[in-house]
């Protein structure tokens, strides 16, 4: 986790994505969102469900066109207008993981050509001994073995089918995984698995990977730096064990506090922050904070200014007007 | 010694399927105490929620069977009874929540009625009454202008305020004991913790007993006096929560609290269970956890371990408890912070 002199592999700066869902109203999904991330490092991406963590992944890959912003992949633009073969070198070089291993393996399709369908896009094995060696490398790679390779994936278990899901990202080689909740779908035991598998791959590797997941615990244990999302918004973002530690946001202190530990004394000492009401709808969202409605420090700047993105500590970035100090002067002048 | 109002013993179900019968649940004993909790801790396919759904006798007629045991509800075996008697316990006696808030309710219905259905049915109360009834069982969930909401459509509602209506339901007969499958499990952490500490809440007021469906461990330790821990259709270990989670006895609970990050420890690899659960269509002969356990022996594969004592209320089927067994210490990564 040096924190000097690491090489950006992708930055995304003020990344927008909004849905128009009907007559007038705009659903802001993804809003003003900016981080970067730095060659060989995992980004965690947290927040519940329908924070915008799953469509800020899609959006950086070109799942979904970006309403504005953009996204520069090694010093090129990701987004704008780009010819197939300009796309085609990015696809190789970014891949994806998704959630539903039950919902993303084309049940038609027998284990080789689904691992192989990249290579074979990209031309990337000259003749089908070739193709078929690489896909037995790969199977092995993910700890699955040759034989699986002409079989189906109903044939498969979960845990089986994201190792699957793995090989055919790892297919063409990418310097870059976006993994959207890759394990939420399966059992604690075959998680760590799966985890184990993802880590030790990243070494041999050196893949970066941006892993989205609502899982606080397990994107700790993956994450060299942790990003956490509210409405559409980062409101935090910090190393891990920082971000863990000390979390400075209210949001973030809360979403800690609200993760039962498997420690029963802890959890009957422990002192829960319990958030009240529910997330409010993108589609309207508050005015100002975004999570003001819900903050049990909420001041009345809360509603009036959109906090600033600013780093509260080194390397620790938080939008919140508590750490605000231009703010804080100001009140204890009054 | 507390009262004890359900018991299951030596329970066995199977599923009747075109590959041949699915040994789903083989021998489980458990009790229930009045007014207490209790986790049933275990992974997707262990029979954690087949043992839950037959004791409310909700499995499907067809396909499913009560093989063996008896299912004790305050000295009535409810496997004997009829259809006509289960449906006098089913909702009023024991409840039951399920996993998914979305799906446990009718998109039909207003709010209201839903909750007035089982209050009209068992205790014959008027329409006003029931829905008097049903606004302060709403007040008491936690929502907010119940007398509005009560006219509202499910849709209307968020997921955790749907989970709060669902529970509601449950509770609306003043059940002895509440069965919930998976409450939290699509909810989101913040809602989670609501939701938890609105159970926490109720089961102190109302004396519901409760049993508690999960694969969460962090659930377990916030919600449960007692835990059991199920793994391909057997209990393989079951004790107060205290017990269970400080000294564990069984390699399978050892692994399912190793493989859990600790947010507190800086191991950077996760122990993780090697393979994948035993498939209940032929299950193993002998100790179902022999296949994926490191510690496994010969007789494990060959014979069903005996239920150990370990203390009155902790108790263990392995053979490592076995005198004759070699003495294994459980892998640092399964003790959790305040283990002695």
């Amino acid at each position: 986790m040096a924190v000097v002199e690491r090489e950006k592999l992708l930055e995304v700066k003020n990344l927008k994505k909004h849905f128009n869902v009907g007559k007038n109203a705009v659903l802001k999904a993804v809003d003003n969102v900016s981080f970067d991330i730095y060659k060989g490092e995992t980004l965690g991406l947290v927040g519940e469900s329908g924070c915008g963590k799953s469509t800020t992944g899609r959006t950086i890959i070109r799942l979904y066109e970006a309403t504005g912003g953009n996204v520069t992949f090694e010093g090129e633009d990701v987004h704008g207008k780009k010819s197939r073969k300009e796309l085609k070198s990015f696809n190789r070089r970014m891949q994806m993981i998704f959630q539903d291993p039950y919902a993303s393996l084309n049940p038609r399709m027998t284990i080789k050509d689904i691992i192989a369908e990249g290579i074979d896009i990209h031309g990337l094995a000259k003749n089908d001994k070739e193709r078929m060696e690489r896909v037995y490398e790969l199977l092995e790679t993910v700890g699955l073995n040759r034989a699986h390779a002409s079989r189906y994936p109903h044939e498969f278990s979960g845990g089986q089918r994201q190792r699957i899901g793995i090989a055919r990202a790892l297919a063409v080689d990418p310097d870059f995984i976006i993994a959207d909740e890759p394990i939420s779908a399966l059992d604690v035991s075959i998680q760590a698995q799966v985890v184990n598998l993802m880590m030790k791959l990243q070494k041999e590797r050196g893949l970066t990977y941006l892993f989205i997941a609502h899982d606080l615990s397990m994107v700790k244990h993956i994450s060299d730096r942790v990003g956490v999302m509210y409405l559409g918004n980062i409101v935090e973002l910090a190393a891990s064990d920082e971000l863990y530690e000390e979390p400075l946001h209210p949001y973030t202190q809360a979403l800690l506090s609200a993760i039962p530990v498997p420690d029963p004394e802890m959890e009957r000492s422990r002192e829960r922050i319990i958030l009240e009401g529910d997330l409010p709808s993108p589609i309207s969202p508050p005015s100002g904070c975004r999570f003001r409605t819900r903050c049990p420090h909420a001041m009345d700047v809360c509603a009036s200014k959109d906090p600033k993105w600013m780093e509260a500590r080194e390397g620790h970035w938080v939008a919140c007007h508590l750490y605000d100090n231009e703010l804080n002067t100001e009140n204890k002048q009054q | 010694m507390m009262k004890k109002i359900l018991e299951l013993n030596n329970v066995n179900v199977s599923f009747h399927t075109f590959a041949g019968e699915v040994k789903a649940v083989r021998g489980v004993n458990l009790h229930l105490e009045k007014g207490e909790s209790l986790a049933i801790v275990g992974e997707s396919g262990s029979g954690k929620s087949v043992t839950s759904k037959s004791i409310m006798r909700l499995l499907p007629e067809k396909t499913s069977e009560i093989k063996e045991g008896e299912i004790l509800f305050e000295g009535r075996d409810l496997t004997k009874l009829s259809n006509r008697e289960m449906e006098k316990i089913r909702g009023s006696e024991i409840s039951m929540i399920f996993q998914d808030p979305m799906t446990s309710l009718n998109p039909t219905m207003t709010v209201g009625k839903q909750i007035m259905e089982g209050l009209r049915k068992h205790q014959n109360l008027s329409k006003n009454e029931a829905k008097e009834r049903a606004i302060n069982l709403l007040k008491l969930v936690g929502i907010p202008n119940p007398e509005l909401r009560i006219n509202e459509y499910p849709h209307q509602f968020s997921g955790g305020m749907r989970q709060r209506v669902v529970i509601a339901i449950a509770l609306a007969c003043n059940p002895k004991v509440l069965i919930a499958d998976e409450p939290t499990t699509a909810l989101d952490v913040t809602i989670q913790a609501q939701i938890l500490d609105l159970m926490r809440d109720l089961q102190q007021k109302t004396g519901t007993a409760i049993i508690l469906i999960t694969h969460d461990l962090g659930v377990v330790a916030n919600l449960s006096q007692r835990v059991a821990v199920m793994y391909g259709g057997t209990i393989v270990e079951t004790g107060t929560t205290d017990e269970v989670f400080y000294n564990p006895k069984h390699p399978y609970t050892w692994g399912l609290l190793s493989s859990m990050p600790k947010l507190n420890s800086a191991e950077k690899e996760l122990m993780a269970i090697p393979g994948t659960p035993p498939n209940l269509l032929n299950p193993p002969k002998g100790c179902p956890f022999a296949a994926r356990c490191p510690y496994a022996m010969q007789v494990c594969v060959d014979h069903m371990p005996d239920v150990t004592d370990v203390t009155s209320t902790h108790k263990t089927a392995c053979w490592l408890l076995d005198e004759r067994a070699p003495q294994v210490e459980p892998p640092e990564a399964a003790l959790v912070g305040g283990a002695r």
